[in-house]
């Protein structure tokens, strides 16, 4: 079942945390969802893809090692029956488009939908698009896609995504691939703070080079929560296990380790 | 047969601008000011100066005697080999470079593959003052050397790419990618007809003077204006839609694009994107392209860099499903002997990429009576360093 009442009821400070699925191992999925659970508001499970035009040099190696060590689509869906139902947390799942394309976008929303995935967000899928060929297909299925808004995003835009995106908005911190480090500057704060006068029907979540606790701390002060990708991705291919791995990352953000949501 | 896109960049089912949302109002500020300028006075005056007293500007239509010998046929050459700089490439910088500087844009990027595009791209940039970054794979900076010191003495920084098959392919990643990290004074000059809208249409409208130029110069060399067969090589197509564009809706001309095989279609060693490529999005756009069962884009393989991608531009995919354009594949081999032949047959010497549009010829039932053009896009000094290899080995 979807639970999404994080984004009605807790809505600030929420915390999601992005791996790709079959990184660091084929199989570590169910592993890492698990030591997850209760440590993140959100997990976002990547689907590796050959050529991530939107990521940094850490999230492409660990596209490219989770591509060699034999993950699949299927393999993901595979994995995530076994272990959704072993967790509260809602889970994503974050992908480019030519995979689930090629997939099929009908029985991709299928699968989505029957795991009880609370939504998809597709990077290189332009809201045009979408709404012009796709958005029936997801709907129908009942699949929430979630939409980015960047820093040079119009308003008048934003509010469109605002009506399709659900049940959340990724900003992008500032221009940037993943995996930099998010820039406080007043011009970022000015970007958050005019997301927040649109008074949007989403809750806003900050991805991109948050790291430390005080990009954090700027992303939870300016918006509703934030995405960790890279440095999560990091502690994995650090750490022994996938609970030393949340742990150090939670040390790393500047949280309380002995916290459970 | 519709020559431009719809209004959203579709060529029937493909094309497209698929861009993460950052990169939005950068292809929609282009293709507002893109459509503006194209057709505008002042535009085409200086695109025309620049072709012409710098780009050198018509290039002749070479009878070749020794190929119209060979193979029984009238056979000429389109010499975008006599371009400064050495390839097609320049027709299409000279374009986007007038556009850039037009939007105020302050620092110019570029992918490349054999380095042609990226010399044309740091030649343009030393012109008009830009400073200039090309991205090019790590394999290709060695295998096209020549090209890197000549970006290099023409101010260009170029960076190598070390991701994947260090080759065209990752080439363009990261070039997206330093688009997607400074979008606002950085213009992206794609140098093929792919990428999302406005590039593909903006590419193939550049590069079809080529085409242009063929149907006033056979006029006057052939008494006609339609040959019976345009043949040229394809990557991501810009030379040969440039080739193509005024003979698509000319029913007496065959259009023959010649795709880099390499080792052989079958091998898995392959460019041959028609033969052995589905519907994909690659670098946003829609179009063919060589994948996994699992969608995910497989490396491709050419002895010829400016040929080794594993896609094609959206023009081209509808072109083959409307049957306007063969698609043939050239394997490795039989373009680098049609390159020796050339050399000692006619006292040219092609580029790789152009030697595999010349390797169509013996696959061709010509009467004596059909006039065929070849486009050379390029010549063949960027490519010695291989040529000499297979010289002192296998070739006669
Ligand atoms: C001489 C030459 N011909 C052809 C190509 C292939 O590109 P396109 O298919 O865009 O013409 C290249 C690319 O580098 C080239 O240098």
């Amino acid at each position: 079942m979807i639970d999404n009442r994080v984004f009605r009821e807790k809505r600030r400070e929420l915390l999601s945390v992005y791996f790709p699925a079959g990184y660091p191992e084929l199989n570590s999925l169910p592993d890492i969802v698990m030591a997850l659970d209760g440590e993140a508001d959100i997990i976002e499970i990547g689907i590796p893809f050959s050529d991530p035009v939107a990521d940094g040099t850490v999230i492409q190696a660990a596209n490219t090692r989770a591509l060699a060590n034999g993950i699949t689509l299927n393999t993901i869906f595979a994995q995530l029956r076994y272990v959704m139902d072993r967790i509260a947390t809602p889970v994503f799942l974050m992908g480019y488009l030519n995979p689930i394309l090629h997939y099929g976008v009908e029985p991709f929303c299928q699968q989505v939908a029957s795991l009880g995935i609370s939504g998809v967000i597709i990077p290189d899928l332009p809201l045009d698009y979408y709404e012009q060929n796709l958005k029936s297909i997801f709907t129908s299925n009942g699949v929430n896609v979630v939409f980015m808004v960047a820093p040079n995003t119009p308003n008048e835009r934003i509010r469109r995504i605002d009506s399709v995106s659900c049940p959340f908005i990724y900003a992008m911190s500032s221009f940037a691939v993943t995996g930099g480090n998010a820039l406080l500057t007043a011009t970022h704060a000015s970007y958050l703070e005019r997301l927040k006068g649109l008074e949007l029907r989403n809750p806003v979540l900050v991805g991109f080079g948050i790291g430390a606790p005080d990009t954090l701390a700027f992303a939870n002060s300016n918006a509703n929560g934030a995405i960790v990708g890279t440095a999560f991705v990091n502690q994995l291919s650090n750490a022994a296990t996938s609970t030393e791995a949340v742990r150090a990352l939670r040390i790393q953000l500047g949280l309380d380790i002995n916290h459970k949501n | 047969m519709n020559l431009n896109p719809d209004s959203n960049g579709f060529y029937g089912i493909y094309g497209g601008a698929f861009v993460p949302e950052v990169l939005y109002p950068n292809v929609l500020e282009l293709q507002y000011i893109y459509s503006e300028i194209i057709g505008s006075k002042a535009f085409v005056h200086d695109q025309e100066q620049l072709l012409r007293h710098y780009v050198g500007r018509p290039t002749p239509l070479t009878f070749a005697t020794g190929l119209s010998e060979k193979y029984g046929a009238r056979v000429y050459l389109k010499r975008e080999d006599l371009c400064h700089t050495g390839s097609h490439k320049l027709n299409n910088v000279i374009g986007q470079i007038l556009l850039a500087k037009h939007m105020g844009k302050r620092c110019i990027i570029a992918e490349t593959g054999a380095g042609q595009h990226g010399v044309a791209t740091a030649t343009v940039c030393a012109l008009m003052k830009f400073p200039c970054k090309v991205f090019m794979g790590a394999k290709d900076m060695t295998r096209q050397q020549p090209n890197v010191f000549r970006m290099r003495m023409l101010g260009a920084e170029v960076i190598p790419v070390q991701s994947g098959s260090q080759s065209l392919k990752d080439a363009t990643n990261e070039a997206i990618r330093y688009w997607v990290a400074n979008p606002e004074d950085t213009y992206y000059l794609i140098g093929s007809a792919i990428g999302p809208h406005p590039y593909p249409d903006m590419v193939a409208r550049f590069q079809s003077v080529i085409s242009r130029e063929i149907t006033t110069q056979l006029t006057s060399q052939e008494g006609c204006a339609n040959p019976n067969y345009v043949l040229a090589c394809v990557g991501g197509g810009s030379n040969a839609i440039g080739a193509f564009y005024h003979f698509i809706n000319s029913s007496k001309t065959r259009l023959i694009a010649a795709e880099a095989a390499g080792k052989g279609v079958g091998t898995g060693y392959t460019a041959a994107t028609m033969a052995v490529g589905s519907v994909g999005v690659i670098h946003g756009c829609k179009t063919r392209l060589i994948q996994t069962d699992d969608g995910q884009i497989v490396e491709a393989h050419s002895v010829s860099a400016g040929l080794d991608y594993p896609g094609i531009g959206p023009f081209h995919a509808a072109l083959r499903d409307a049957n306007r354009v063969s698609y043939l594949s050239i394997t490795d081999t039989e373009a680098l002997t049609a390159a020796f032949d050339v050399a000692k047959s006619d006292g040219i010497i092609p580029a790789l990429e152009s030697a595999h549009a010349l390797a169509v010829l013996p696959k061709l039932q010509l009467k004596s009576t059909d006039v065929v053009v070849v486009n050379l896009s390029g010549r063949g000094d960027k490519d010695m360093e291989t040529y000499a290899s297979i010289d002192a080995t296998s070739m006669p």
